[in-house]
């Protein structure tokens, strides 16, 4: 489906992705993870036609150049795209068009993917009257429009509320299952867990690409998470023989390499200054584990 | 044409929510007209006169009444000193002060050449050169007069002038400024919406992010291009037959030559206007941009196409500059054909010089356009 062979894009003397390799096949949901400013935008656009590479050759849908195989791509971006002064219905019918779709075939295909994304008692508002999640969710109608083969979704979930966040997922999977191919970005770590294989972006370069299970068995590393409500738990356990700390929502992710010595060393230290401990145990690291372990790799 | 259609219903769609933009487009011609039309006056009559007599007789008094029965001057007040009339003209209540000496009655009177002082604030240049020149028509007149008086009573019978030079001033006779500001109005106007709200609707795609779901889309280069310029083509019309009616109903306006090649022309100005607003919406990164540049095109489209002053009296370069801009040769076919009546055997130079502006802009529109999308 996409194959990327050393792809450079530079904007003036500013490098925004450095030496691109990765192959996407039929069927998976892949993600581009990284922080911002890591590539992930520069990428989509570069696999949707919108931006040129400076070097590196690609292959989408088995074309050289997007422009050729534009009618099967489909395309979120990052910022809300799509017509602000139109209504739900008047820009689906817009982009439904612009994909050479006929009246008839327009308002078929529309009553569907509207009933799909829960738009449809929305059809007729303004899009600049919908909230952040409906509006990512016309952006998901209007792209489904022409049925596309390989869809690019860049971020879509940013600024949309958890509840909108699952939704939409749920719907990025019924449309896997049906036989697209999704392409995402995203920042965060849980949407990343979804997918079925992930690349880490850091810096313009691609630092670790497996699924998900994979990435974590590759973690060479224990983690111990530590449940305490001591905030300056960095400092008392400066003394113990730990690789990293880093809070984990509420908690508090240890890394170390011997599991068990450190749990010995950490319950002593933290009861040494009587700092109670609500639980202390090794778990299997998180994504979001292997990530902070990656980035401070190539850092 | 599909997506070409599907563009277009859209330009229409938000064009007509865009209700501010809307009446702006429309509402445009019609005050500018009203407002031109009827405030704008180059022949610059009834001028506040002061008037200084010292020699109060018969003559003095014809020579006033003279004056004021050409209509340019209206004696507001009677002063009793130079220092009046002086601090008239300078206090601004007088345009032009008339000082009459003891002794112009006197040399009239003997034959001698009589003098008559008509001081004229020229900081104002289009009524004092309206002042200057009416001043010393009726002094000719006046003059003239005098001197036939004189050689018929000497010889006894009647004598005619010489030179007897007849002017006709064509196309417009009676200097109606409204006939010569309509036809320049409608071409401003047009500059304006077409240059700068086409450069602001195409770059507010970008700047809203609208263009790059377009650019996804398999919409070509060239559809887009004319999904942009087409429903701007339907608004320049509407605007040239608002602007044509509200000339025709209110000032009179005479449509001497063909109505029909008139809007067959226009549609070569509103395409290079829009050539041009298309190449500044390439060239500017945000709305605001777009709007400072088309100002630039603006201005000297007001100055230097001949819409305000006469472009013979330019120095060479500006009025070279004048030829760079589609207004200037607009304005020479609108009044060629309302005012003048003629046709396509007269103004095949302005098409010819449309023609090469609109294929020079718009390649380098569509090349930078391009550009912009890879």
């Amino acid at each position: 489906m996409i194959a990327l062979e050393n792809i450079v894009k530079k904007y003036g003397p500013t490098v925004a992705v450095d030496g691109v390799s990765l192959t996407v096949a039929q069927g998976e949901i892949f993600g581009l993870v990284g922080p911002d400013g890591a590539g992930k935008t520069s990428i989509i656009r570069i696999l949707t036609g919108i931006l040129a590479p400076t070097a590196g050759r690609l292959s989408v849908l088995g074309a050289a150049n997007p422009e050729d195989v534009k009618d099967r791509l489909g395309y979120v971006p990052q910022k809300f795209s799509l017509y602000g002064d139109l209504t739900v219905m008047e820009n689906i019918r817009v982009l439904g068009a612009l994909y050479g779709q006929g009246a008839a075939e327009i308002e078929q295909r529309a009553a569907a993917i509207l009933a799909f994304t829960n738009l449809l008692p929305f059809k007729d508002r303004l899009a600049d009257n919908l909230s952040g999640g409906m509006k990512q969710k016309l952006a998901l109608a209007a792209g489904l429009m022409h049925r596309p083969q390989l869809f690019f979704l860049d971020e879509p979930t940013t600024g949309v509320d958890p509840v909108s966040r699952r939704e939409f997922w749920q719907m990025l999977y019924r449309l896997n299952k049906e036989g697209t191919t999704v392409f995402v970005s995203t920042p965060y770590m849980d949407e990343a867990e979804l997918c079925t294989r992930v690349a880490f972006m850091h810096n313009g370069r691609i630092v670790a690409c497996d699924s998900p299970q994979g990435l974590r068995r590759a973690y060479p590393h224990k983690v111990l998470e530590l449940a305490t409500a001591e905030k300056s738990i960095k400092n008392l356990l400066a003394g113990c023989r730990l690789l990293d700390i880093n809070p984990f929502g509420d908690k508090y992710h240890l890394v170390a390499d011997d599991a068990a010595a450190a749990t010995a060393e950490v319950g002593a230290a933290l009861a040494a200054v009587g700092v109670p401990v609500a639980s202390l145990a090794e778990v299997p690291p998180t994504l979001e584990d292997v990530f902070v372990a990656l980035a401070s790799e190539v850092a | 044409m599909r997506r070409l259609r599907a563009l277009l219903i859209k330009e229409f769609i938000q064009m007509r929510r865009d209700r501010l933009t809307f009446a702006m487009m429309i509402g445009l011609p019609i005050v500018q007209l009203l407002v031109f039309g009827f405030a704008i006056n180059t022949d610059v009559k009834h001028l506040p006169t002061a008037v200084y007599d010292q020699s109060m007789q018969q003559d003095s008094r014809d020579f006033l009444a003279a004056l004021t029965a050409s209509e340019y001057f209206d004696i507001t007040e009677v002063a009793k000193s130079h220092e009046e009339i002086n601090a008239a003209v300078e206090s601004g209540r007088t345009k032009v002060g008339v000082v009459i000496p003891p002794d112009f009655a006197e040399n009239l009177k003997h034959g001698r050449s009589a003098t008559v002082q008509v001081i004229v604030d020229a900081s104002d240049s289009m009524a004092a050169s309206s002042a200057i020149s009416a001043a010393q028509l009726v002094g000719q007149m006046k003059s003239q007069e005098i001197m036939l008086k004189k050689l018929q009573g000497v010889s006894g019978k009647k004598i005619e002038t010489p030179l007897d030079v007849r002017i006709r001033p064509w196309y417009n006779p009676d200097f109606v400024t409204a006939f010569y500001m309509v036809p320049g109005i409608l071409g401003i106007v047009l500059t304006m919406t077409m240059v700068m709200i086409t450069s602001m609707a195409i770059v507010r795609e970008r700047e809203r992010g609208t263009l790059e779901q377009l650019i996804v889309t398999p919409l070509k280069t060239w559809e887009l291009m004319l999904g942009k310029i087409i429903p701007y083509i339907v608004v320049g019309y509407v605007q040239a037959t608002v602007a044509l009616l509200v000339g025709i109903v209110v000032f009179d306006l005479p449509v001497r030559g063909s109505l029909g090649l008139l809007y067959l022309l226009t549609s070569w100005f509103i395409i290079a206007s829009l050539a041009l607003g298309v190449l500044i919406s390439t060239l500017a990164k945000t709305q605001m941009q777009a709007m400072q540049m088309s100002f630039f095109i603006f201005l000297p489209s007001v100055l230097l196409s001949g819409f305000m002053f006469p472009r013979e009296s330019m120095p060479l370069f500006f009025n070279w500059l004048g030829n760079l801009l589609p207004l200037t040769f607009y304005l020479q076919i609108l009044r060629g054909i309302i005012l003048k009546g003629v046709g396509m055997s007269v103004l095949w130079t302005q098409i010819l010089a449309l023609t090469v502006f609109i294929a020079v802009t718009l390649a380098i529109a569509i090349k930078k356009f391009q550009k912009k999308i890879a």
